[in-house]
């Protein structure tokens, strides 16, 4: 199967020798297994620092998306303000922009902070999503009113109307959400090579980006720091692909 | 009640505009009804406040910024100045600007041949009593959720002039196999096979997703009335699934263009390739980041925007036509 070939392909280098990676008519299957390629990705690179990064950018970006983008969805779906339709404007307004157009600035404002090079700088601009905002308030209006009114009439404040009658019924779609951010944030190349310079300082998407060009590559260590890199994310999506799949093919978004 | 006691109206004027255009009396809808009560006081305030400073101060002042910035010239100590068009003269006149829009054109065209792969791989996978029809769906997704720096190393791999595995398989055909990586147009057709390969998966869920929501019963109804296969797939299929393919082809475009992750990871950060391989967000990125011409850098940026403005408009150009895929 063609999709799935250069998965299989990389496993099988991962497990050669470099000799046989680079053996002109190619070696299919090694002569034998290489596992210590494994044992030297956490040795001969800044492997479990990168992981480390990417786990803790991941993670923050995640929840702090999760909390940012319920609140927001929710007042702008079911609560009435002045200026709200116009600040629901200007947040989806950044949908339609791409990225290049605001990463400048994001960087000068992350290099003003002193957060260049460090873990803050990396996860600052991530934690707040218009995707997100846009999600969970389409899952919002979606939801029946009389739950609210009948709340309401009970006593309940806004947010324990909030919290305790509309969010646990949003649950699908805040998976949805948290699905889409780790896949972006665990993947995402351009802000980490911009804000880090230090290898021991990048998340695993830029580190690895780092490796290549070196001349005196090894290649099997690197095949099988990329899968390690990878396993993660394939592993969450492998378990939970139905709602992976569905959601983002709903989403409709990248 | 009448309209002259609804307390948010005005009364309406008696001649206003004659018997038809009296205002409709509508029950007082929640939301009134609510701000009669004393609204939601500060609550929204509290709940919208976190996100929508963040967006303000990282998303929107940012875009008004650049904005400016493409209109100002960075001096040699960090500061700039303004200098009007000068920016734009100078990227409009670059090789460089026609090269990577260009490059990246080509980049789009090849990774746009996924969807008609993506179409009849659809409808293999819609027919009734396909085996393993799931793992399919998972083996097509997978290049798509797949760290993309990670997939590359392997994809380099394959592509090396000496010792990669397609120029193995090319040479059993005949055919002497380019330096793929390190030959300019070749170089951005390995990218664009790679592109192509990662992306297939999300075409594919869309449309399939389109094809179910076909009523089988047309086909039924079509069979009775002896369509042949073609027949039921021209004026069925073609007409009911082509939503679902402009959405596709809109979404490949926008994210064709912003070309960068793949390109980077394949060709690497410092190929004497690169200046002929560029996509539009690599050229952006090298002058923004590599050669810290912001202003210039913020002029690349403008292009970008306005290319991916005219894609979104005519999206919503179109958006009555195709029907969300939930």
């Amino acid at each position: 199967m063609v999709m799935a070939f250069p998965f299989v392909w990389q496993i099988i280098m991962s497990l050669s020798t470099n000799a046989e990676v680079q053996s002109v008519a190619p070696v299919f299957w090694p002569a034998e297994l290489q596992w210590s390629n494994y044992v030297e990705v956490f040795e001969r690179l800044p492997f479990l620092g990168q992981l480390q990064n990417s786990v803790i950018i991941t993670v923050v970006r995640t929840l702090a998306q999760i909390l940012f983008c319920t609140l927001a969805g929710y007042a702008f779906a079911r609560m009435r303000f002045r200026g709200r339709s116009v600040l629901l404007a200007l947040v989806l307004s950044i949908l339609m922009v791409p990225s290049q157009v605001y990463l400048l600035s994001q960087y000068q404002i992350v290099q003003g902070l002193g957060l260049l090079d460090s873990l803050g700088g990396l996860v600052l601009p991530g934690l707040f999503s218009a995707f997100g905002t846009y999600l969970m308030r389409t899952a919002f209006l979606a939801m029946p009113a009389e739950l609210e009114e009948a709340a309401r009439l009970d006593g309940a404040n806004p947010f324990q109307i909030f919290w305790r009658i509309m969010l646990p019924l949003a649950r699908p779609t805040m998976s949805v959400l948290a699905i889409t951010t780790v896949l972006w944030s665990w993947n995402e190349l351009l802000w980490p090579l911009v804000v880090t310079t230090y290898s021991d300082r990048m998340p695993l998407s830029a580190g690895l980006a780092t490796l290549i060009g070196d001349r005196t590559t090894d290649y099997p260590v690197v095949m099988a720091a990329s899968l390690l890199a990878m396993a993660p994310v394939l592993l969450l999506f492998i378990l939970l692909q139905r709602r992976v799949i569905d959601g983002l093919a709903s989403s409709g978004l990248k | 009640m009448t309209t002259a006691e609804h307390p948010s109206g005005p009364p309406a004027p008696p001649f206003a505009g004659g018997p038809g255009r009296v205002r409709p009396i509508l029950p007082p809808s929640p939301a009134k009804n609510n701000r009669r009560r004393g609204g939601d006081g500060l609550w929204p305030w509290l709940f919208i406040a976190p996100l929508v400073l963040g967006i303000a101060v990282f998303y929107l002042w940012p875009i008004v910024q650049t904005v400016a910035t493409s209109f100002t010239e960075t001096g040699p100590f960090g500061g700039s100045t303004f200098s009007g068009i000068e920016n734009y003269v100078e990227l409009f006149t670059d090789p460089q600007l026609y090269r990577s829009l260009g490059n990246t054109l080509l980049y789009t065209a090849i990774v746009m041949l996924g969807i008609p792969i993506a179409v009849y791989l659809a409808s293999l996978l819609n027919l009734p009593g396909l085996r393993f029809a799931s793992l399919y769906r998972v083996l097509f997704f997978l290049p798509y959720v797949a760290m993309p720096t990670a997939v590359a190393m392997v994809w380099r791999l394959i592509f090396n002039g000496d010792f990669g595995l397609l120029n193995y398989g090319l040479g059993f055909l005949g055919i002497d196999g380019p330096y793929w990586i390190s030959t300019p147009v070749f170089a951005m057709v390995a990218v664009a096979i790679v592109g192509l390969w990662s992306s297939l998966g999300f075409s594919l869920i869309v449309l399939a997703a389109g094809l179910k929501n076909i009523p089988p019963e047309l086909y039924e109804a079509a069979e009775l009335d002896g369509a042949t296969r073609w027949g039921q797939f021209r004026f069925i299929t073609v007409p009911l699934l082509s939503p679902s393919v402009f959405f596709v082809t809109i979404v490949t475009v926008i994210s064709s263009f912003q070309l960068f992750d793949l390109l980077y990871a394949i060709l690497g950060s410092s190929n004497p390739v690169l200046p002929k391989s560029m996509s539009l967000v690599y050229f952006f990125y090298r002058e923004g980041f590599v050669n810290n011409d912001k202003g210039f850098a913020a002029a690349i940026a403008m292009v970008i925007l306005v290319i991916i403005g005219i894609v979104t408009l005519l999206q919503f150009r179109f958006q009555k036509k195709w029907v969300q895929s939930d």
